[in-house]
């Protein structure tokens, strides 16, 4: 099963993806739990790609593909933004984040913490992130 | 993301309804920004239709819960569903948040 869409750099469309997501995967038997945590991964990847890859610049468009093999369900994502450069992340530190008040800079913990693998790579001016879940 | 609000006494219940993703958590946040909201001892936020909480919506609540324990404002979650708890246990906040299952739990908290 291979599925795909196309959307602008509008933090809008994140609604899109995670119904986009969502019926996808209809056919898979997931827990609600599981199911939602996929959603939340895929969402928070696109939220760093829409928001800090690409500025919110609408003329600029994110494709995500869904492939899944009966085992394991792999999302890749495709941008020409900035490239996230994994070498330079570095995992947040929740109560140093409350005393701060910080608000953002969690959202790669969770991916990271969900995932079975996420790998960063880059061909020519595309971007792609790879996302793998082992469901079976 | 509909938010609603019921006063009573010095306690606040805010009610969220819908999807707090990167999008819809800019109306929380404004929400909870708003200096109004430091008059009230008690917070109690009633999770009953909230479906969806991304990193976005942690984030509100992670950058404004030190500004509300200096001002001895009690945070409190209730009514979760458990597929959000499980977004705030991930990242270990169901620790340093307080998060129950009832109103009257959440009342019981926030008079003690």
């Amino acid at each position: 099963m291979t599925n795909k869409i196309r959307v602008s750099c509008d933090r809008k469309n994140l609604k899109t993806i995670r119904a986009f997501v969502t019926d996808t995967l209809s056919p898979v038997h997931l827990s609600e739990i599981t199911l939602n945590q996929i959603i939340l991964a895929v969402d928070e990847i696109c939220a760093n790609l829409i928001i800090h890859s690409n500025r919110e610049d609408s003329q600029k468009h994110l494709c995500l593909t869904i492939k899944y093999d009966g085992k394991e369900i792999v999302f890749e994502l495709e941008d020409n933004g900035i490239p996230f450069v994994q070498a330079n992340y570095l995992e947040p530190n929740i109560p140093d984040n409350i005393r701060t008040g910080k608000k953002g800079g969690v959202g790669v913990a969770l991916v990271n913490r969900i995932m079975d693998k996420v790998e960063y790579s880059v061909q020519g001016a595309t971007n792609i992130c790879r996302l793998r879940k082992v469901v079976a | 993301m509909k938010i609603k609000h019921t006063i009573t006494d010095n306690t606040i219940t805010i009610s969220l309804d819908g999807e707090l993703d990167a999008s819809s958590s800019v109306l929380l946040d404004e929400e909870l920004s708003n200096p109004s909201i430091m008059m009230f001892g008690k917070i109690l936020v009633d999770c009953k239709n909230l479906n969806y909480i991304s990193s976005a919506g942690l984030g509100v609540f992670i950058s404004h819960l030190q500004r509300f324990e200096d001002a001895q404002i009690k945070l409190i979650f209730f009514n979760m569903q458990e597929k959000v708890r499980n977004v705030f246990e991930i990242l270990g906040l169901d620790l340093l948040m307080t998060i129950v299952s009832s109103y009257e739990e959440a009342v019981t908290i926030a008079n003690d």
